[in-house]
């Protein structure tokens, strides 16, 4: 009970320490506003660990925080492998594949208003579909291996980035747009020069919603059969094992990847849109 | 309005026919060269748009599946669209109302609380980029040693979804009223409870109803994904897995429409919702 009493008693501790660490004049910060959420973090993990040995959780329920690591340091290799066929075979090319082909269709159907006002709808109509479905037919079609992961990515990223995209190539004011017809800038000038950079802030938007579909969709792709290898095959056959530990070591290694793919995107959004209010005065 | 959408879906039948019959035409070519016969364009087309497995289902046969699923059998059949989708539902309203309804809270208190906004906050943004639906096998699994089986596990799935867009959009609702006012009704002696019911909670609603749509996206797809561990106990995701285990690609086709209009009626029913609420407010025209 010492451990389950200790951590609790540390919880309590540590969130009067943040309770009062915010109401102080340095919690405006940067520092202390990082410390913040990184000791709430560190609370629960130790919450956690002390619930799971204080009340004697099986590892089959609840694996402490301790023996995930465990899992993770002792089966590193497999994890790797499991990372290059989801997210580098799978998630990733399927996501510049279907960003890229969802960009290039906005710009074409951007000369013609009509194609817009019949596409729009009916890309808003699928963006709120669950996509996830159609993971069973592409794998029937593409077969068993990254492909059929990477098939599943581009229909899912498509039309998100399809919809922001034609709402950012919309996102100029007339007075620009004059600007540009007195310099008389040809379509594909004033495309290259004005509308798409105005267009980075949405088409950026799109991404950052795409990144974690992308991963979903890959993962996801792999419950319908899979080879021997990928983070969704091994999180499907370790819970049929028992072997908890190994799913969140599967688990971490997703939210890992997840959070690097979002914030490498993000990354590429400051440097491309410096100039956008959002970005500005950080 | 109508006559852009109705040309691009005619379109999109259109390749979808062609697709059909372009993917089909092969298994058709090795059935006739098994039989030694020559086969001509219309035999062809004839063929490849009423086989009973075929690579890609044509629109009819999708059709002719939902019809059938729908109105053709008995609503507690094992075979009925109503049946698995009722299941799939249920399990979507009940995570549905259980993740949105402690995001709301979980957002009150992350704006009423400077200690619980600087350090849950950042968790909340961060969990959306992470592929929470990867848990799923393994809620299931886990929620069913400890003996709880049925709707719970699928619905606490549906609820971790639709919890983070709540909590993130609800935060930024409650914050929205301007400085001006929050002065205002501090002019007004207004306590706390005041503020939020007068003041925080009517000026969040646009944001509330932009986050219920989206989460309740998201709880649909968690549903779904949540009874693909599940196996044979009924709904769509189950009907999704049989239908890949045994190559019935119409049933797989007429669950996916099934998935597909349930998601579109439940964001349309919010969106309903919100128009009426809205104009009532006097906010939305």
């Amino acid at each position: 009970m010492i451990w389950f009493w200790g951590s609790v008693g540390f919880w309590l501790a540590a969130w009067a320490f943040n309770a009062w660490l915010a109401r102080q004049k340095v919690a405006r910060g940067r520092a202390v506003r990082l410390f913040i959420p990184a000791l709430f973090g560190v609370t629960l993990l130790i919450l956690w660990e002390g619930v799971v040995r204080g009340l004697k959780v099986p590892g089959v329920i609840l694996p402490a925080p301790t023996q995930i690591w465990a899992a993770i340091g002792g089966s590193l290799p497999m994890l790797w492998g499991d990372f290059v066929q989801t997210i580098l075979k799978g998630a990733l090319s399927g996501y510049v594949m279907g960003c890229g082909a969802a960009v290039v269709t906005a710009i074409i159907i951007d000369r013609s208003p009509f194609l817009q006002r019949g596409l729009l709808p009916v890309g808003n109509f699928v963006a709120a579909l669950p996509v996830v479905g159609i993971a069973p037919i592409l794998v029937m079609w593409f077969g068993f291996d990254w492909h059929s992961k990477a098939a599943v990515v581009v229909v899912m990223v498509f039309f998100p980035v399809l919809v922001n995209t034609v709402a950012g190539l919309a996102d100029t004011d007339r007075m620009q747009r004059d600007q540009m017809a007195t310099w008389s800038a040809s379509y594909g000038q004033s495309l290259l020069k004005l509308r798409l950079p105005a267009a980075m802030p949405f088409i950026f938007n799109g991404l950052k919603i795409a990144t974690t579909l992308a991963l979903i969709g890959a993962i996801v792709a792999e419950f319908f059969g899979s080879p021997v290898r990928g983070m969704g095959f091994r999180i499907s056959t370790a819970v049929g094992q028992l072997s908890l530990d190994l799913v969140w070591a599967e688990i971490a290694v997703a939210a890992l990847a997840g959070s690097a793919f979002y914030g490498l995107v993000a990354g590429i959004e400051r440097a491309v849109t410096f100039w956008h209010p959002s970005q500005r005065g950080r | 309005m109508l006559v852009p959408v109705l040309t691009v879906l005619s379109v999109i039948v259109v390749l979808w026919y062609g697709a059909a019959i372009w993917l089909n035409a092969q298994w058709t070519y090795d059935q006739a060269a098994r039989a030694g016969a020559e086969v001509s364009f219309s035999e062809l087309l004839a063929d490849t748009l009423t086989q009973d497995r075929p690579v890609l289902p044509a629109p009819h046969q999708v059709a002719a599946g939902l019809w059938d699923g729908f109105f053709a059998q008995k609503v507690t059949s094992k075979r009925s669209l109503v049946y698995h989708g009722w299941i799939t539902l249920s399990a979507t309203l009940l995570g549905f109302a259980i993740g949105s309804g402690a995001g709301i809270v979980l957002a009150v208190g992350i704006v009423h609380n400077r200690a619980m906004d600087l350090s849950v906050m950042p968790w909340a943004i961060a969990s959306q980029t992470i592929p929470i639906l990867a848990i799923a096998p393994m809620v299931i699994v886990v929620l069913a040693s400890v003996g709880v089986t049925g709707i719970l596990p699928k619905a606490v799935i549906s609820a971790y979804l639709s919890f983070f867009p709540v909590v993130v959009g609800m935060a930024k609702g409650f914050r929205s009223p301007r400085p001006m006012q929050l002065d205002q009704l501090r002019t007004y002696n207004a306590t706390r409870a005041q503020t939020f019911w007068k003041l925080r909670f009517p000026a969040s609603l646009p944001y509330l109803f932009a986050s219920l749509k989206v989460s309740v996206a998201a709880s649909l797809v968690g549903a779904i994904v949540g009874e693909l561990p599940a196996g044979g106990a009924g709904g769509l995701g189950a009907r999704l897995l049989s239908g890949s285990y045994y190559g019935q690609t119409i049933q797989i086709w007429s669950a996916l429409f099934t998935a597909a209009i349930l998601a579109a009626g439940l964001v349309m029913i919010i969106g309903a919702i919100e128009k009426a609420t809205l104009r009532r407010m006097g906010m939305g025209g």
